[in-house]
């Protein structure tokens, strides 16, 4: 592997990014998969960065779901995102950022569309207004979260109680990234290092102090693929394809893999039980799985956030051995206790996957 | 015979016409803007389908144009239009007056790292046509040779015939050149495992079929008729290569030592600089237009000036002499009829 | 545990794990055999391909690609009427061809 080869690559697929006051939009799912990963985002930009993010309780799905299972047109699709820009509008924002990626590959989609086709443009604002009586300017700017943490993530290095360093070797942790598919496949010059060769991810990493893993598979999909997944009788190459990646990343033994995409983490982590269950096979050290973690949750980690505050008890893969590498301090009586103390229950343990 | 006549470029095209002025009797001015003659064959090692040392089509040409004026790492600085002639600027100050200017210009060859998908210049062991030749030359790559040389693989079409890298054209020489390549190889690894990524075959040269029919039966060579889509690399640093072999329908997958990239030809830089200056058109295909691609392929339609060799798109080494050839003649008939 | 869904097998040819011995066996006997440029000639006139999925080419592909069991059940459509031999424009002898293949993996097939 080059280094510099990639380094010339990342230097041509640049953007630029607005600093501050951006309109957030959460994702319909993460917060059912992964309660912590938005709530830290604000979290850190609000409250730790000082930065200005709005969010309003009006904003719904926006609509990716449905339109990638194609189940719903792309006029419904266009009508939904109007609105959200109506939203945008009415709070007195022009940047806007997407917690899910699939919604940021469907707003630059959509923008992009519009751009090529004007009169479409032109017939959604007519059919928002004739459904809800709004209207809408098409944001100046629009983001992916990730792209925010990586563009503060020196900042978040400046005041990170933790690096990513394995304590009792010394040596950089192994990290995988992987990157959503809609991030920058369709528009390669809206993610930052291309798609390819995407560099948000592997930005972040190198600035807490990890290595990034380079596999064979790094560029295929998670598996989740949305029919692949919603249509059971699919959902065997779901199940296929992140099998293919586990095997690809095996020889390299990495501790963890980092994910921008609100359903690749959630695969990742699950499918490691399914295949563990099927298959007997687990992919971490002595019998665990590989830890899976958003941007944000690892963010929050080496910021020094408790992992049970940040929702780490409900990943499949126990994260306790990853926590133990970095030397964060836990609690494991307190695992399945939710904020103020709150009984979460004790999920069933699995047979063949170690989760504890 | 007093007549100046400019060639730019010093390439096998500048030095046939110029061999062939001077037979003719005038003392042509080559301007090359490297510090040697024979432009990219002189980086060749041997050319098909004889397998003739490229180097001895570069000595003699350079031996039978000694005679012209030739300025080495000489570049054209502007050009300006004068009544019925051109006055050339060159970058070390010499200014010349001339009403004939021959173009052989030549290409450039296709930058193999734009398509980010093969991983030149990020996977060690992917490497483009000429870095094989120039290991061919000199034996100076670590890449090469210095690993197993179980398997190897090319990817034809690299850069040519492909309308994202915006180049649609087929740069015609790549496909038997892959073949060369790969036979030479296997004459040096005969236990290793060869593979083509071919789109088509265009075998359309003398003695090429031949060529190919012997990669097949005497060399073994593997022709896989799919187009590489990605290139990673694996954990001890040999090459994975994703295809689909079209023929059964079935993705493909293969682990390489080694990945040779058949860079095709693009319109050289160099050529749209001084078509800019010139005030000359480039065709679709983004290399420079002739006044008809039939019957006037080395005539510009600009009054003077000519062309020879690849500036006007992708050309064999044969082909590329014989234009040369007829842009001398053709300058020669040119100056006859000024002189009237 | 049962999912109601599994790992599904991949499709994907693994050049890296294919056993050409029999093949290099063949193409001992039958160097012609790498002449095969996938013309389709030789399906386009067998008069078993359109009744029985009959088709030389694939044949030659499949027994590359370690699709022997697939090229084999092909081969027992073949009538060795001799056309694709007349048609070859690589002059490959593929009646001759066809007799090696059947030689050289009969066993397997059994």
């Amino acid at each position: 592997m080059i280094y510099q080869g990639k380094k010339k690559i990342w230097a041509d697929y640049q953007k630029e990014i607005p600093d501050n006051h951006w309109f957030y939009v959460r994702s319909c799912i993460r917060q059912n998969f992964f309660p912590g990963a938005e709530k830290m985002f604000l979290e850190i930009c609000k409250g730790l960065l000082k930065k200005d993010f709005y969010e309003t309780e009006h904003h719904t799905t926006c609509g990716g779901i449905a339109y990638h299972c194609d189940t719903i047109p792309q006029e419904t699709v266009m009508t939904i995102v109007a609105r959200q820009f109506a939203l945008m509008t009415e709070a007195g924002y022009e940047n806007y950022v997407a917690s899910c990626i699939t919604s940021f590959g469907n707003y630059i989609e959509i923008l992009e569309t519009w751009k090529e086709f004007p009169e479409l443009e032109t017939r959604i604002r007519e059919m928002l207004w004739k459904a809800c009586r709004r209207e809408f300017n098409k944001p100046k700017y629009v983001a992916h979260a990730s792209d925010l943490i990586y563009k503060y993530r020196n900042e978040i290095a400046a005041r990170a109680k933790y690096r990513l360093v394995n304590r009792h070797t010394g040596e950089p942790l192994r990290v995988v990234e992987h990157i959503g598919c809609h991030y920058a496949k369709m528009f390669p010059a809206r993610g930052i290092g291309g798609a390819e060769y995407p560099y948000v991810l592997c930005g972040m990493i190198e600035s807490w102090g990890g290595n990034v893993i380079d596999y064979p598979e790094r560029r295929h999909c998670c598996g989740y693929g949305f029919r692949q997944y919603h249509v059971k009788a699919n959902r065997g190459y779901s199940l296929s394809n992140t099998y293919k990646k586990f095997e690809s990343m095996e020889p390299y033994h990495p501790d963890f893999i980092l994910t921008n995409c609100p359903g690749c983490p959630y695969f990742m982590d699950r499918w490691q039980y399914v295949i563990a269950e099927t298959e007997g096979k687990t992919y971490g050290e002595n019998g665990f799985g590989i830890p899976v973690l958003t941007y944000e949750e690892l963010a929050s980690l080496v910021l020094g956030y408790a992992p049970w505050d940040i929702g780490l008890q409900l990943h499949q893969v126990a994260v306790e051995p990853l926590l133990d590498k970095i030397g964060i301090e836990y609690d494991p009586a307190k695992k399945y206790k939710g904020l103020d103390e709150k009984e979460l229950m004790k999920p069933e343990l699995p047979g063949v996957l170690r989760c504890c | 015979m007093k007549e100046n006549i400019v060639i730019i470029g010093g390439g096998i095209a500048g030095l046939e016409a110029a061999a062939q002025l001077l037979d003719l009797g005038y003392k042509p001015i080559i301007i090359e803007k490297n510090d040697h003659l024979g432009g990219h064959v002189a980086d060749w090692n041997k050319l098909f389908p004889d397998m003739t040392p490229a180097n001895d089509v570069v000595s003699s040409l350079v031996a039978r144009a000694a005679d012209a004026n030739i300025f080495l790492n000489t570049e054209i600085s502007f050009v300006n239009r004068l009544n019925d002639s051109y006055n050339i600027m060159l970058s070390n100050g010499i200014s010349i007056i001339t009403r004939i200017i021959l173009l052989a210009t030549g290409f450039s060859l296709f930058d193999a790292s734009r398509k980010e998908e093969y991983g030149y210049g990020v996977y060690d062991q992917v490497i483009t046509n000429k870095d094989l030749e120039h290991w061919f030359n000199t034996g100076d790559d670590p890449r090469i040779g210095d690993c197993a040389m179980n398997a190897v693989g090319f990817v034809h079409c690299v850069g040519s015939r492909d309308e994202k890298a915006r180049n649609s054209q087929c740069s015609k020489v790549c496909c038997i050149t892959a073949v060369k390549q790969a036979i030479e190889l296997k004459q040096m690894f005969p236990e290793s495992m060869v593979y083509c990524f071919y789109m088509d075959l265009r075998m359309f040269g003398k003695k090429f079929e031949d060529f190919y029919i012997s990669a097949q039966r005497d060399y073994g060579i593997r022709f896989i008729r799919g187009r590489v889509s990605e290139v990673s690399e694996n954990i001890d640093g040999r090459v994975i290569v994703k295809a689909e072999d079209t023929l059964s329908g079935k993705p493909v997958k293969v682990t390489l030592d080694l990945l040779v990239l058949m860079a095709g030809m693009v319109c050289s830089p160099d050529s749209t600089k001084v078509a800019n200056m010139t005030s000359l058109p480039l065709d679709s295909d983004g290399f420079l237009k002739s006044r008809d691609n039939i019957a006037d392929i080395i005539d510009s339609p600009r009054e003077g000036i000519f062309y020879a060799g690849a500036c006007t798109g992708p050309k064999t080494v044969p082909e590329t002499l014989a234009e040369a050839r007829a842009a001398s003649l053709k300058i020669h008939l040119y100056i006859k009829g000024l002189e009237k | 545990m049962d999912f109601g869904f599994r790992i599904s097998p991949s499709s994907a040819v693994n050049l890296d794990n294919v056993d050409l011995e029999k093949f290099e066996e063949l193409h001992r006997i039958e160097p012609d055999v790498y002449k095969c440029m996938a013309c389709g000639s030789c399906s386009a006139t067998c008069p078993a391909a359109r009744f029985s999925g009959m088709s030389l080419r694939k044949v030659i592909l499949a027994l590359q690609r370690g699709k022997e069991k697939e090229a084999l059940a092909m081969m027992k459509n073949c009538m060795l009427c001799g056309k694709c031999t007349m048609v070859c424009p690589r002059g490959i002898n593929t009646r001759h061809l066809i007799l090696s293949i059947c030689r050289i993996y009969k066993e397997e097939t059994k």
